[in-house]
């Protein structure tokens, strides 16, 4: 019987069924980070047992990493404490670290696929909801909870009911200045903040077919704001080309069989899956989220939306959203004048993003009394940057240049917003308080979007900003 | 390991309002810089109880009425966003035992049912009136019964949902998998030794 991806990885991780009826899973590769470790190596402590798979578990430190201080000991006691924590862990259960004086270190989102460790028709976990980022190189990736991580410490397996699979194809293309985020927060926007509960998502189509490697993570990375808890992509060359010659690529086969192997877990052609969705890529906006979930999303010239004219059962958190964002129904979102802008997260932070950005921001200039962090994704990122001289073209441009981490994304470290500060954020949530202000105000886009807003000092099309609009 | 076999659990309710309550708002990212979860149930719903000056806001989760209250109220897509565990340690150790919600997103509910903390789904209406009913009456006992699937309060008794897998693992005191997943042994090893990627 043809299959799909989903199943094939399912099928072959599965260890047994559990009592329940649930299934106990294989996790191939386990990412830990400082955040969701330590009570997990806690508990397999205290209940006398080891990792199970230590060359198989592999960590980093990206949550509460400072980016403007890279000498120790960090100004914040915890954070060191934390850091430290994580040190200790993976010296004595024998796991790779990669540490802040690697050369390695980053959000372990972007890590995992720049070191190779994240592999088609392999299972992954990791401590964190945004693992299915991973699933852009047709893994299967899960977001996991503390006691999760202690059971995959201990046995490299997970209980977990099988999801059901839903295919969205994203056919067409793309207009100039849509990029992939766009792509996603539309797909969230269709769908709903829980559209996805119960079900993995395929991408595929001729979008996801053309997008790179760090396009299709872009999307991947998102699908939890949607409900999903895993997203995924075929395999295909796009996919074998970016992992050639990477540190942790190779699986001691030839080259060609190992690229066998991983092929083999592409969906089958006549596959049948729960349901399909259909989108057009010419129907995709540059996309802006104006509220406090991430599906509440317009487009760029769009206004907000008012209580009165929504659905009935849309009405009260629509209500909630616009008290909390200090905004009117029916106001335009283009105009609103912005205090930060963020460039960034396991959303955005990759080379791909920044080179995007750079591209166009050179001869800008950051609007005054407008914060503009650029953080790289990883030292890897942040590197390979420098080479470029994409760190000089912000700089001149006014942005700060960062240190590797998440940063702003979740304001663990010392990048918080302020008070009621509104943020334009490359990132991926725009909930209450998310950005480290319990009044903080964010509004998702693309990385281009953010750098436009920061330099017009407010909302706008970064098409228009930019000169990227093709006059009819 | 043996596990306390979660049946029925009682006690007073309490009504948090609203839909997609994530759970950055359940425990916000700042009281997660903790190598233990101890503590982390005075940082439950932080931001929904108290202003940024740390003055007390009106809510239910301040009213003193609500004090004795075991059993969260709320609705839809509750738990969304974060993975984090601190969610559920953080309702655990406020002193909560079940969640009654209209809907759940997957890794909270996962989370929740491995501390042991029954995940409930009701209706719309039906949470409604038990909230309203509890709002004229903190005092009314709710007798959740996962075996039967029922919600028992104020004199009725109402039927309710409780995923399959997880009420399996609750009755049979079997919520935390740790023990079940150990006993495959070599079996994990076998299929593991199927993949060439876990060798390397
Ligand atoms: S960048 Fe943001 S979403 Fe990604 S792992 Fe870090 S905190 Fe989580």
């Amino acid at each position: 019987m043809p299959k799909n991806l989903f199943e094939k990885v399912w099928d072959a991780h599965s260890v047994r069924e559990l009592s329940s009826g649930q299934t106990q899973l294989l996790i191939g590769t386990h990412l830990i980070h400082e955040v969701t470790s330590p009570q997990a190596f806690g508990m397999i402590r205290d209940l006398g047992l080891n990792v199970k798979f230590p060359n198989r578990t592999f960590a980093t430190v990206d949550h509460i990493v400072p980016t403007n201080e890279t000498v120790e000991p960090y100004s914040d006691p915890l954070a060191q404490a934390m850091i430290q924590e994580l040190r200790n862990n993976s010296e004595e259960f024998g796991v790779t670290f990669f540490d802040t004086n690697t050369g390695k270190q980053g959000i372990v989102h972007i890590v995992g696929p720049e070191q190779g460790i994240t592999q088609p028709g392999t299972t992954i976990a990791c401590g964190d909801s945004h693992t299915a980022t991973h699933g852009a190189f047709g893994a299967i990736a899960f977001g996991i909870g503390t006691s999760q991580v202690r059971d995959v410490l201990a046995t490299q397996t997970l209980s977990l009911s099988k999801l059901k699979v839903r295919r969205i194809n994203v056919e067409g293309e793309l207009a100039p200045g849509v990029y992939a985020k766009d792509v996603i927060l539309h797909i969230i926007r269709l769908l709903g903040v829980n559209g996805g509960t119960g079900f993995a998502y395929e991408y595929g189509g001729s979008v996801f077919e053309n997008f790179t490697m760090e396009e299709r993570m872009t999307v991947c990375n998102m699908s939890i704001e949607g409900g999903a808890r895993v997203g995924y992509v075929n395999p295909d060359t796009i996919t074998f080309n970016y992992l050639k010659g990477r540190p942790y690529a190779s699986n001691g086969d030839s080259w060609e069989e190992q690229v066998e192997v991983w092929e083999s877990f592409a969906s089958d052609p006549d596959c049948s899956y729960e349901d399909v969705v259909n989108i057009r890529a010419e129907e995709v906006p540059p996309t802006v989220t104006w509220g406090i979930n991430p599906a509440q999303a317009i487009a760029i010239h769009e206004h907000i939306p008012s209580v009165e004219t929504s659905p009935e059962d849309q009405k009260e958190s629509i209500a909630e959203a616009l008290e909390y964002m200090k905004f009117e129904g029916n106001e335009a979102i283009m105009g609103k004048k912005i205090d930060v802008a963020f460039i960034g997260s396991c959303t955005n932070g990759r080379l791909s993003d920044l080179q995007e950005v750079a591209k166009y921001v050179q001869g800008y200039k950051v609007k005054e009394g407008v914060k503009a962090l650029v953080v790289p994704g990883s030292q890897v990122v942040s590197k390979i940057a420098i080479e470029l001289g994409l760190d000089k073209i912000f700089k001149e441009a006014g942005f700060e240049w960062r240190a590797a981490g998440c940063s702003m994304c979740l304001a663990m470290n010392p990048d918080k917003l302020i008070g009621d500060q509104l943020c334009a954020s490359s990132s991926n949530r725009n909930f209450k308080g998310r950005q480290g202000s319990p009044t903080g105000r964010t509004l998702l886009m693309s990385p281009l979007m953010v750098a436009a807003a920061a330099i017009e000092g407010e909302v706008t099309d970064a098409r228009e900003t930019f000169g990227l609009l093709t006059v009819a | 390991m043996a596990l306390e076999k979660i049946t029925s659990i009682s006690g007073k309710g309490i009504y948090v309002h609203g839909d997609d309550i994530d759970t950055d708002r359940i425990i916000p990212a700042r009281f997660m810089k903790c190598v233990t979860f101890d503590g982390l149930g005075e940082y439950l719903f932080h931001d929904v109880r108290k202003d940024p000056e740390g003055n007390e806001k009106e809510h239910n989760l301040n009213d003193p009425r609500f004090s004795q209250a075991t059993l969260l109220l709320s609705g839809n897509n509750f738990g969304c966003g974060s993975s984090r565990e601190h969610a559920p340690q953080a309702i655990y150790r406020a002193g909560f035992r079940a969640v009654i919600a209209e809907g759940y997103a997957e890794i909270f509910f996962g989370n929740c049912t491995g501390l042991g903390i029954p995940c409930i789904q009701a209706t719309k209406e039906q949470i409604s009136e038990i909230a309203s009913t509890v709002e004229k009456d903190p005092n009314t006992e709710i007798e959740i019964s996962i075996e039967n699937s029922t919600v028992s309060y104020a004199g009725k008794t109402i039927s309710i949902q409780i995923r399959e897998g997880a009420k399996k693992n609750l009755v049979a005191g079997k919520w935390d998998p740790i023990a079940e997943l150990l006993e495959a042994g070599s079996q994990i090893d076998q299929v593991a030794g199927k993949l060439n990627y876990m060798k390397s």
